[in-house]
């Protein structure tokens, strides 16, 4: 800690944690928080993969299996990525990088963080196993937990499509009730830094000299905030249904369980923007400091980032071409499916043209970034298979699904996610991690990554459906391969996340203020930053990626 | 989370006290689409229904007593009539007229609560509750003239309404803190903020009925 007093030490009881405003703190909070839920995550996709190494059941029973991919899914998606990179560096950077001294509502942003909570413990409610332990369990416990209506795990999958997740005897209102919680919490999120962005930029810090971290994260709050209520009503007409029969999804009642699908996937396309927009800014952020050059097309990056918001919400029944849709609206989806293609192209594009002739270097934050950029071109292509209405037919529900939306999600935003945590690292604790153990992470995350899912794609091609316990055994070699790249990709974050972690707590390296020589505003004050971030309100004179250009003024 | 956004000035340290005015309402107006778009889901789901089922839904919603709901119309416009003065005092200093209008206010929201009891508790001494209750024998949904998407129209029309008086309470509750903040006379020609984002709060509340009625009651 270098220059005295900051964040992390102007003040150092738990119960001043607790009760922070600071959005710095919180972001470190929430990144705690998430860090718990995606090794939760985590643990029960390697038992899913270790379960699947041999054909036939070995490990878990089938109902096990069902919960364990329902938590993997609802507890990445739900508790770790959709919070991910927003809650986490959104709330550190945002008001840095417009150099301002806070979010707009700092005691919303608190708020928001307990709504979290009270959705993560309900979550954790959800999936306790009730008839399992009740019999080491005093009886009034185990009275008091069936009074609340908990039965067991859940085991819809993350979607709780109806009408199976009105008829399953597990916990599902309390698993659904969690995630329209957490839906609440993610929509203060967003609002808090939609106004923030608004209203508190810096003087000189126009629209067109915004980082473009703060314009995916403006896009991405603006998707929280306006696709996340539509998951709410559907959520809560789900418990409605359960609990009183209304029958909007229950075809026994009349009801039409595709509606379900129509309004769940209204939000649930959207999400996976929220969930990866946040790492396209945090690449665009990395790529043009270690290659130091301009980012190229800045403003083609911005619009690109917008209209992928915008086009979000206009693309959902692409994933229901076999739920049941008249030809018009496949056609339409499908096409307009295709469009979303266009700006991700753009900002794949820049981000390479960015590196050309550029002067890099392969820090580890470079080398996650550029990992990002050739996972998600994979993940972008096998989207164009997915999104052709004769080809998906074939691909729906296969494990090419799972590997295309795993290389969209881990591949792009979970290392994103971890690019970022690495390329911010010596601002949030004042501290270098190892280098040499970041590039050993890095090595065993992206190889143990492939090796995962790059099977996958070909075991969805040859007809394994997802979801299943068990399969015939020509399939055999690729599940084995897939479940040793999933053992290695878990090494890689585990050593990963521990390099940084004992970098935070016993690292003697002391990080200046700005180590990469980045022209972005976060880095213009002390590392970590003071309470109030800056010592006096900055001035912005010019957009943060002048690189290698005769600078204008002396900074 | 109006009543974050709403404590602003004159405390903030992070920015001056027009940011926070304008932050704050700019907070609201969102919060306020976003709750559009939570009803917009039970609007969609209601025209979809209503449409597939035309004359089952029109004569289900001969049960509902339009005349209960005419007289909760009249009393939630007369409550934005209230608040829209309640505003105008606060902007001129006047927390005396603020008190006021806001007990006004508060006072049409229990009116509303309560006529929305007695059309419940009629509903549901007539049987026209959802649920499955199959040990209850006179409960009308069980008769042979009651079908499925006799049930639906109830379910939609308790979601509905449930929805919207469950955000009828929780504006009572942000109406009676502004009560409280002009009883410290903390209003002033600078500092209304609470009372302007408080009152769109309403006013929506208040919106939603005005679509809510009609589609339920008299649309036949």
């Amino acid at each position: 800690m270098a220059e005295g007093k900051n964040y992390l030490n102007h003040e150092t009881t738990i119960w001043s944690w607790l009760t922070t405003v600071d959005h710095k703190r919180i972001g470190l909070m929430y990144l705690f928080t998430i860090s718990c839920f995606f090794i939760a995550g985590g643990v029960a996709a390697i038992l899913m993969r270790l379960e699947l190494a041999k054909a036939g059941g070995d490990l878990v029973a089938p109902d096990v299996y069902n919960v364990l991919f329902t938590l993997h899914g609802a507890i990445m998606i739900f508790l770790f990525i959709v919070p991910g990179i927003p809650a986490t560096l959104g709330n550190f950077l945002i008001p840095l990088m417009i150099g301002a001294k806070d979010v707009a509502f700092p005691k919303l942003n608190l708020l928001s963080y307990y709504i979290y909570l009270v959705g993560a413990i309900m979550a954790l409610l959800a999936i306790i196993p009730v008839d399992w332990i009740s019999a080491w369990l005093p009886e009034f416990l185990t009275n008091f937990l069936t009074w609340l209506g908990l039965s067991g795990p859940a085991d819809t999958g993350w979607t709780f499509y109806a009408p199976y997740s009105l008829e399953t005897g597990s916990s599902v209102i309390w698993m659904t009730g969690a995630a329209f919680v957490l839906g609440f919490s993610s929509i203060l999120t967003g609002l808090n830094f939609i106004v923030t962005i608004h209203k508190l930029r810096a003087p000189g810090m126009s629209w067109d000299r915004l980082p473009v971290f703060i314009w995916a994260s403006y896009a991405t709050a603006v998707i929280q905030t306006l696709a996340t209520p539509i998951v709410g009503i559907s959520l809560l007409l789900l418990i409605m249904e359960r609990v009183f029969g209304v029958g909007i999804f229950n075809p026994d009642l009349g009801g039409d369980p595709v509606l379900y699908q129509h309004f769940f996937w209204f939000y649930s396309h959207p999400v996976v923007y929220i969930m990866v927009l946040p790492a396209f800014g945090v690449v665009g952020e990395i790529i043009p400091v270690f290659s130091r050059k301009p980012l190229f097309g800045y403003k083609a990056i911005c619009y690109a980032t917008l209209a992928i918001a915008v086009f979000g919400f206009i693309v959902w029944a692409h994933h229901m071409f076999t739920s049941g849709l008249s030809n018009a609206s496949a056609f339409y989806f499908s096409l307009a499916t295709f469009t979303v293609a266009v700006p991700t192209a753009v900002k794949v594009f820049n981000w390479v043209s960015t590196m050309y002739k550029g002067s890099i270097s392969f820090d580890t934050p470079m080398l996650y970034a550029m990992g990002f950029v050739f996972l998600f071109m994979v993940a972008g292509t096998t989207g164009i298979y997915l999104a052709t209405l004769a080809v998906d037919v074939f691909y729906h529900d296969t494990y090419f699904v799972v590997a295309h939306f795993h290389y969209t999600i881990q591949g792009g935003a979970v290392i994103g996610l971890i690019a970022g945590l690495h390329f911010w690292f010596p601002k949030i604790t004042g501290k270098m991690y190892n280098e040499v153990a970041g590039k050993i992470g890095w090595v065993l995350v992206f190889f143990g990554f492939n090796l995962t899912f790059l099977p996958q794609f070909v075991l969805g091609m040859n007809g394994m459906p997802r979801r299943y316990y068990d399969y015939p055994p020509e399939f055999e070699w690729l599940h084995t391969l897939s479940t040793i790249g999933a053992l290695i990709n878990g090494i890689g974050y585990s050593f990963a996340l521990l390099n940084m972690l004992y970098a935070f707590i016993w690292g003697k390296k002391i990080a200046p203020r700005n180590p990469y020589k980045s022209l972005s505003l976060e880095w213009d004050t002390q590392s970590p930053p003071i309470h109030e971030n800056f010592e006096e309100t900055p001035t912005v004179t010019d957009y943060p990626y002048a690189y290698g250009v005769p600078v204008k003024e002396a900074v | 989370m109006s009543e974050h956004v709403a404590s602003g000035p004159p405390h903030v340290h992070h920015m001056d006290a027009k940011t926070a005015y304008s932050a704050a309402k700019l907070g609201m107006w969102l919060f306020l689409a976003t709750e559009i778009l939570l009803f917009g889901g039970l609007f969609a789901g209601f025209a979809i229904y209503r449409w597939q089922y035309l004359s089952e839904f029109a004569h289900a919603s001969e049960h509902l007593n339009w005349k209960m709901g005419a007289l909760n119309t009249a009393i939630l416009i007369f409550s934005s009539y209230a608040v829209v003065l309640g505003v105008d005092a606060a902007q001129h200093g006047e927390n005396k007229k603020v008190k006021k209008w806001m007990l006004v206010t508060l006072l049409c929201g229990c009116g509303f609560l309560v006529v929305k009891f007695f059309e419940y508790k009629s509903k549901y001494e007539h049987g026209l509750f959802p649920g499955t209750v199959d040990h209850i024998t006179n409960i009308a949904f069980n008769s042979p003239e009651f079908n499925a998407q006799y049930k639906m129209f109830f379910g939609l029309y308790y979601c509905m309404t449930g929805l919207h008086a469950l955000h009828v309470i929780i504006g009572m509750g942000i109406i009676f803190w502004i009560y409280l903040l002009a009883k410290k006379n903390r209003f002033s020609t600078d500092y209304y903020t609470p009372v302007e984002v408080g009152g769109l709060y309403w006013h929506l509340i208040d919106l939603i009925w005005i679509y809510l009625f009609p589609l339920l009651y008299l649309v036949g």
